[in-house]
């Protein structure tokens, strides 16, 4: 059991009450303790090869997918609502580009930026790529990853938060969308390196399918 | 010493959740309708109609119970939708409903009397005389006991009543007089009781400032916490504030409950479930507190230990406590 937090306490000051009423409370910096994170990193030799990449071909794979995710998985527009209509920049931080989504129903979208790229976003989420991959495979908990600070939210609070209710019921597995992706190649491809990408998770530590999967 | 196994109750809020739920060996899952008539109306979450009636019988299929809560208080000349919850509630085949309101215990016993009624936290019935005149007059099974009993103040609780209790043992801690808390509404117009969510994320900004993060709710800064400092939920009572000179969390620090160490205690006590919160949680969370309380209870019936929680890194701040279980306040 741990006991930390603020010191000292404040218990029943009548000043509080006065101060309240006067506007904005003075926020205090904490004291609690630091915990190194336990979430694996993306190699940075490799995260460096990715640099020069160009992001058109690759946004134009991820949209196809996108939309395909749209069409499996109805319920993610539907748990969206209103917030489909939003642009959610998913930003890993130890990857030198980040993800523009748009879900919107009308024509699904998500576009690979380069790190020099600053688009327009209503919600922006960031963290190591396992965390955020981890997060979609049912592997971390969302609220576990913010209060670890392993995962930043900024912006409309609300999408980031609809959206990610909505990534976790839809149980998608990107591994299976990527194949899907491609085609009736690609789900054979799928099918034969399956087996390799849960290995992979294994000794990696990265989720790189389903959760569920890996137990 | 061997004792009765208890319920264990788990927490679902989205269909996904209450498979994860079942599948890690819960007795009973809790869910409520996508709409302001439950306690964690949050976006994205809770069970359309057909979702629940799909739960249910996934529940059902493996031998769970599910339970539907309908626990925040009907707005004047809106009773027609908190009427129809419970009316389909029944009909997706729900074991019981878990009610706070008065006038919706009594539409409830009146119309659906053959659906078992539990009363919710929310109601905030913290002694034997309230406890007994629900049970009296609406016919409640079984109370959620709020977070603010003692494990002794339990004991004599269920000694004078009639009825089932059901205690919180990990999750999120609320200690106010749960369905009477105003601080969200003072801040944000909206409250977990009359719209179903406490310190609504429409109005919670996140914002890093020269390395701290800094947490809004509405007009209010509630916490500035340090790079690679544990995070907290963006409420009131679990902000730090200024005042006179000192600063310091007014109402409680931020933390989780985890009260795995005391269920022997409570099942000497004479309680017969034990709650989990978290329905606005993950599937990963769902899990994995759902398989580590369930090694507990079964533990507890075999007449074992109970085994160590890992569960810290999914508790608030990091950090868990045995809250008013074992109280060194008041």
């Amino acid at each position: 059991m741990v006991d930390i937090g603020c010191r000292p306490r404040l218990v029943r000051d009548p000043d509080l009450i006065s101060i309240k009423d006067t506007g904005p409370v003075v926020g205090y910096r904490s004291i609690m303790t630091s915990r190194a994170s336990l979430i694996p990193r993306f190699p940075r030799a490799g995260a460096q090869l990715l640099a020069p990449l160009p992001s058109g071909p690759l946004s134009l794979l991820l949209g196809r997918a996108a939309r395909g995710m749209a069409e499996r998985h109805p319920g993610l527009l539907t748990r969206l609502g209103p917030h489909a209509e939003k642009r959610f920049l998913i930003d890993p931080t130890d990857l030198p580009l980040s993800f523009l989504i748009h879900p919107q129903a009308a024509r699904p979208r998500i576009e690979a930026l380069s790190a020099s790229a600053s688009p327009a976003w209503d919600c922006r989420i960031a963290g190591p790529l396992a965390a955020l991959i981890g997060m979609i495979h049912g592997a971390y908990d969302g609220d576990a990853l913010f209060f670890s600070r392993d995962i930043v939210i900024e912006g409309d609070t609300e999408a980031a938060l609809a959206l990610r209710n909505a990534l976790d019921d839809a149980e998608i597995d990107l591994f299976e969308e990527a194949a899907e992706s491609l085609g009736a190649p690609g789900r054979m491809a799928g099918r034969r390196l399956r087996p390799l990408a849960r290995t992979a998770s294994r000794i990696t530590g990265v989720a790189l399918t389903r959760a569920e999967e890996l137990l | 010493m061997n004792v009765p196994e208890l319920e264990l109750v788990c927490p679902a809020g989205t269909p996904a959740a209450l498979r994860a739920a079942v599948d890690a060996g819960a007795h009973t899952v809790y869910c409520g309708f996508a709409d302001e008539t439950n306690a964690r109306n949050f976006p994205g979450l809770n069970f359309s109609r057909d979702e629940m009636a799909a739960g249910a019988a996934y529940a059902h299929g493996a031998g769970s119970k599910l339970l539907v809560a309908i626990n925040t208080f009907p707005r004047a000349g809106a009773e027609e939708i908190w009427h129809r919850a419970v009316d389909d509630a029944q009909a997706a085949g729900a074991d019981a409903v878990i009610l706070a309101d008065l006038g919706l215990l009594a539409y409830a016993a009146e119309h659906r009397p053959g659906l078992r009624r539990h009363l919710s936290v929310q109601a905030a019935a913290a002694n034997a005389d309230a406890i007994t005149f629900y049970a009296e007059t609406f016919g409640v099974k079984r109370v959620v006991l709020p977070r603010v009993l003692s494990v002794e103040e339990i004991t004599a609780i269920n000694r004078d009543i009639d009825v089932e209790t059901e205690v919180f043992v990990f999750g999120g801690l609320c200690v106010m007089a749960e369905g009477r808390c105003s601080l969200s509404s003072y801040a944000t117009g909206r409250s977990p009781n009359m719209s179903g969510a406490c310190s609504p994320a429409s109005h919670v900004v996140y914002t890093e400032e020269q390395g701290e993060l800094v947490s809004r709710l509405g007009n209010f800064t509630i916490h500035k916490v340090p790079r690679d400092a544990p995070a907290p939920y963006p409420t009131l009572c679990k902000g730090c504030f200024s005042a006179g000179g000192q600063t310091g969390h007014v109402f409680e620090d931020p933390m989780s409950l985890d009260a795995a160490e005391l269920i022997p205690r409570l099942a000497e006590a004479g309680v017969t479930a034990l709650k989990i919160e978290g329905r606005q949680r993950s599937r990963a969370y769902v899990s994995a507190v759902v398989k580590s309380f369930r090694r507990a209870t079964d533990a507890i019936a075999a007449g074992r230990p109970v085994p160590v929680s890992e569960l810290a890194h999914l508790t608030e701040g990091q950090s868990s406590t045995l809250g008013a279980y074992r109280k060194n306040w008041r």
